[in-house]
């Protein structure tokens, strides 16, 4: 039984390592904001969300499966909340009752497994109930498998063949075993043996039948022997111990699967009741292939920063479809900064199968999203800025590759103009040669221009925008070249007047 | 039948030596013949590393046996061979340890299994392959007449029908509270399996492993002696035929097979070393050994060096010298952290690996067949020894050239370290001056340039730097007089941010 709410066929694995570039992006742009919306002070909530948003799907069949399960999830929450609720009930019995399986004996183990089997039993009971009732109301493909495979599986006889098991394997009467010679004489292959009655007097139903039956009685005092007993005995049930335990454990993580699955829709539903409180839209991204170049939206705006502000946000309509370069500059506070944080955001929710901040959002899936942004001085003192920012651009050069979507904030401008437009020529005009995506917030004309002046087909200019008249901004970018300066004039003399 | 050695052509040499050459932790030589038997200790293989040939005719023998053994198929045969005979000692071991006469006996016969099998296979096996050395034609032709020996054959033939007997024996036992039952058994089916198949839909991937380690190799308590007497009770004539079977076969391991065992490891410890680092495409070669003083090497590199780089993505740096008549000293000068000791130590590995009839690191090679290895290499200041660092120096310089004679082979690392160039300059030549005129080959490390050309005999080599990026070591020695340039690199180059190396490093 497998939960499959993530992937079509396949479970999730907890244990993937997040990409490398994790904590930048987490950094860059501001995603412990959306974490906390999604988790609302839960941790495992929290882990599941960052999980799931840094690890991005490989294609947009994957991403539309999610996204049809989360329509189902934002339509019954409350039937999502309650299954939800199944192996966290699990693993609350499993503390209150000291369960588990503590032991390295057979005995130790079969006993731990029996008592988690039991509360298993009961809690799976329930899952079937939920889905006898509520499984109608679902129409994605994930959530009409799962609620197909709890009613096939778990049916009356199912449980009624579970029940004479766990009877059975508390041993009342005792434990046959068959056995040969191995290495040296020693007993080997010890095998466990169903007896033909469960309940009662088969031991003497087989002797009844024997010809030569050899009985030894340990001597009271003999601690030695009953060990030696104890062991071959556990070696007897070994196996079915084994059993019993490893199926205990596999219930155990069909209930954590089913939590980790659920927890990121839950961290969904969390996130949409918190825009709709805010006034804010949402709605689900077009992906396309890697290789294809799309990118346009309407109304896209930084989730993270409305969510911090607790207001709406101002959103931008850009139409990057056939690009691979985009470029932005223009006046200070105009917004490229937060343009450029809800771009990467909105890539990263679309491509694990969230819904998007914005009207409408359509971009073709990256392999690998990378943020380059200026940073502070690096603390450590091992190395100046610039070979700072050299160092983590190497760090990205390791791990990006074609149809990659690079993300640079005010990169090298640790410099003087000239070195800085030039070495920044030089790396954006190398990933462009190697098909990689490219978003550039600069404020250093002479690169912005050089790329301005070559009339490239696949790139797009940006302008921050301010009202000419006050000096007040709009926060609104839109197309248009770069010019020779960043408007620094008059945030200074809002600073200094 | 003739008794024979794997090791020596013929029984005059000394075979084993318990101590290790003086030369041996200068050259890292210590650091080799460790990794080399880690694997293979209860073996004893050092003193066979310690023992270096001084007949170039044993050395060819033994050429022989490591070409032969190159053969990946007999090399197989040959380890099973060995895996079983340790096998055979273990059980033998329980043998003598246990206390239980049936459990004894069970592991005798055991015993004795596993050599008739270990041995009949070899002699199979061995029929089959094309062998040309001396040492492997010799033992094959031990073996056939050993295999079909009437003791041998009855040995055989006992163990398999005895064991028979036993393998069909099969019991129940029946575990309450503080008692046991032992009978025959009768069909019961398996009830672990019927447990797992219920269970079996829920299955999630990989889960902890609870199965108990039960299962003792060769332990045997007073309950499970008490049940093996049921058992024995349950089917008498297994048992009888068992102890028979040892009354009649009580020393059956072979001493020169035994021997022949422990002293094909020898090569086979080596070989193992040669294949890992073959891997990684290092290269072997069989020199041509002999009194020529005309040594050289392609592609040589320093094997102890070489192991530890094994797991790393780090190369291994070779290199060639060569000294034609009348050279003899290589003076190796240059920037520090260059390789120059490793060039050195390579030197002294070849010649004394060369030594034991061993192939050596290097695409080809002819070295010189000495009767000693003097080595001098800077060592920490000992407290214990009163004497100066410059004075410790001299006396060791002394003590070998008291020693040396011109069939020896020096190897000197920064000597006269502590003391004043100008001392350093006059005693390094007058050093130099008693070397030639011994006339044996040697390496010395130093830093004083003069010696480097100090006269014909004297050959320069040089820790070689890219001119475009000195910072940069190749560890190539080459044969040429010193230099040393210095640029600094671009920042953007360090981090191989330029359009042309970005370019290059980003996958499609």
């Amino acid at each position: 039984m497998n939960v499959y709410l993530l992937f079509p066929s396949r479970n999730a694995d907890p244990k993937q390592p997040l990409p490398p570039n994790a904590d930048a992006l987490i950094q860059d742009l501001e995603l412990d904001t959306l974490f906390e919306a999604m988790a609302r002070g839960d941790e495992y909530l929290r882990t599941a969300a960052k999980q799931a948003l840094l690890s991005s799907l490989d294609s947009p069949a994957e991403i539309l499966y999610r996204q049809e399960i989360l329509r189902d999830c934002l339509k019954n929450p409350e039937v999502v909340r309650q299954i939800y609720s199944l192996p966290l009930q699990a693993i609350d019995r499993k503390h209150r009752h000291w369960m588990g399986i503590f032991s390295h004996y057979p005995s130790g183990v079969l006993s731990g497994a029996l008592q988690m089997l039991e509360m298993f039993v009961d809690l799976l009971k329930t899952l079937k109930q939920i889905a006898d009732e509520h499984g109608a109301a679902f129409e994605s493909r994930g959530f009409r498998r799962f609620f197909a495979m709890i009613q096939q599986e778990l049916d009356d006889a199912y449980f009624v063949e579970v029940q004479e098991h766990l009877e059975r394997l508390k041993f009342r009467e005792g434990v046959l075993l068959s056995a040969e010679l191995g290495m040296g004489n020693q007993g080997a292959n010890y095998v466990l043996r169903k007896t033909a009655h469960p309940a009662r007097n088969w031991i003497q139903r087989i002797l009844s039948r024997k010809a030569s039956v050899y009985s030894y009685t340990l001597p009271m005092r003999d601690e030695h022997g009953a060990r030696a007993l104890g062991e071959l005995r556990d070696q007897g049930i070994n196996l079915v111990a084994n059993a019993a335990g490893q199926s205990a454990d596999h219930i155990d993580s069909f209930f954590a699967a089913l939590r980790l699955e659920l927890a990121f829709y839950l961290g969904c539903i969390n996130l949409a009741e918190r825009l709709a409180e805010l006034g804010e839209l949402i709605a689900f991204p077009a992906p396309a292939a890697a290789d294809e170049r799309v990118h346009s939206f309407t109304g896209l705006y930084d989730a993270c920063l409305s969510l911090t502000m607790k207001q709406k946000a101002v959103g931008n309509s850009v139409n990057a479809n056939g690009k691979d370069l985009v470029i932005i500059t223009g006046a200070n506070q105009g917004g490229k900064s937060t343009l450029l944080r809800s771009i990467g955001l909105a890539q990263l929710m679309m491509q694990c199968g969230m819904f998007v901040p914005a009207e409408a959002f359509s971009a073709n899936l990256c392999r690998g999203v990378f943020t380059h942004y200026k940073r502070e001085e690096d603390a450590s003192m091992t190395s100046g800025k610039f070979d700072e920012e050299l160092s983590r651009m190497s760090a990205i050069a390791d791990l990006v590759r074609a149809d990659s979507l690079v993300l640079f904030n005010e990169s090298f401008a640790a410099t003087n103009e000239r070195e800085g437009s030039e070495i920044a020529r030089q790396i954006v005009t190398a990933l462009l040669e190697r098909r990689v995506k490219v978003y550039f917030v600069t404020h250093q004309y002479e690169l912005a221009n050089g790329f301005h002046q070559r009339g490239m087909e696949n790139a797009l200019f940006l302008r921050a925008q301010r009202q000419q008249v006050d000096g007040r901004r709009t926060f609104q970018l839109q197309e248009g070249a770069p010019l020779p300066t960043s408007f620094g004039e008059d945030l200074y003399r809002k600073v200094f007047e | 039948m003739t008794f024979f050695s794997i090791l020596f052509d013929n029984d005059d040499l000394p075979k084993e030596t318990e101590a290790a050459p003086a030369c041996f932790s200068d050259l890292n030589l210590d650091q080799i013949v460790k990794a080399v038997t880690a694997r293979k200790k209860d073996y004893r293989l050092a003193p066979f590393f310690y023992t270096p040939l001084r007949s170039a005719e044993t050395i060819r023998y033994r050429h022989e046996v490591m070409r032969d053994l190159e053969n990946e198929s007999l090399l197989a045969h040959i380890e099973t061979f060995a895996e079983k005979m340790v096998i055979v000692g273990r059980y033998l071991g329980l043998v003598e340890k246990l206390e239980f006469h049936h459990h004894k006996q069970g592991w005798f016969l055991d015993a004795a299994l596993v050599y008739c099998e270990a041995i009949g296979s070899l002699a199979e096996n061995l029929a089959q392959i094309n062998l040309t050395s001396r040492g492997l034609l010799a033992l094959r032709e031990y073996l056939t007449q050993y295999v079909t020996s009437p003791a041998f054959q009855s040995l055989t033939a006992e163990a398999c029908k005895v064991k028979e007997g036993l393998a069909g024996v099969r019991y129940s036992i029946i575990i309450e509270s503080g008692k046991f039952k032992v009978l025959k058994y009768e069909d019961e089916p398996d009830y672990s399996v019927e447990v797992e198949k219920t269970f079996a839909k829920f299955q999630q991937g990989a889960v902890k492993d609870y199965r108990s380690e039960l299962g003792k190799a060769s332990g045997m308590n007073h309950i499970e002696a008490k049940i093996l007497e049921f058992v024995t009770l349950l089917y008498p004539e297994a048992f009888a035929a068992l102890d028979r079977f040892r009354a009649g076969h009580t020393q059956f391991v072979d001493e020169a097979l035994r021997t022949f065992d422990r002293e094909i490891q020898f090569y086979i410890a080596y070989l193992d070393g040669m294949r890992d680092l073959r891997h990684k495409g290092l290269i072997f070669c069989y020199p041509e050994v002999g009194a020529s003083k005309e040594v050289f090497v392609r592609d040589g590199f320093d094997l102890a060096l070489a192991q530890t780089l094994l797991f790393s993505e780090k190369p291994v740096i070779c290199n060639d010298f060569a000294l034609t008549n009348p050279e003899r000293v290589m003076v190796v000068t240059g920037p520090n952290q260059g390789g120059k000791t490793t060039f050195a130590r390579m030197f002294g590995q070849l010649h004394y690996l060369a030594s034991l009839g061993l192939p050596v690191p290097g695409r080809a090679a002819r070295l010189f067949l000495c009767d000693n290895i003097f080595t001098h290499f800077e060592r920490a200041e000992d407290i214990r020894n009163l004497r100066s660092k410059l004075q410790d120096d001299l006396v060791r310089l002394h003590e070998i050239f008291s020693r040396a004679t011109p069939d020896s082979l020096i190897i000197l690392n920064e000597v006269f370290a502590s003391t004043s160039l100008k001392d350093a300059v006059f005693m390094s030549k007058e050093i130099m001056r008693r070397a030639l005129e011994l006339d044996l080959p040697g390496v010395w490390v130093t830093f004083i340039d003069e010696l480097a050309s100090f006269g014909e005999k004297t050959v320069s080599m040089v820790s070689a730097i890219v001119p475009e990026d000195p910072a940069r070591r190749t560890f190539k020695i080459v044969r040429r007089p010193a230099d040393g340039l210095a640029y600094a690199l671009s920042l953007a180059e360090k981090h191989r941010l330029t359009y042309a190396q970005l370019k290059e490093r980003i996958r499609l």
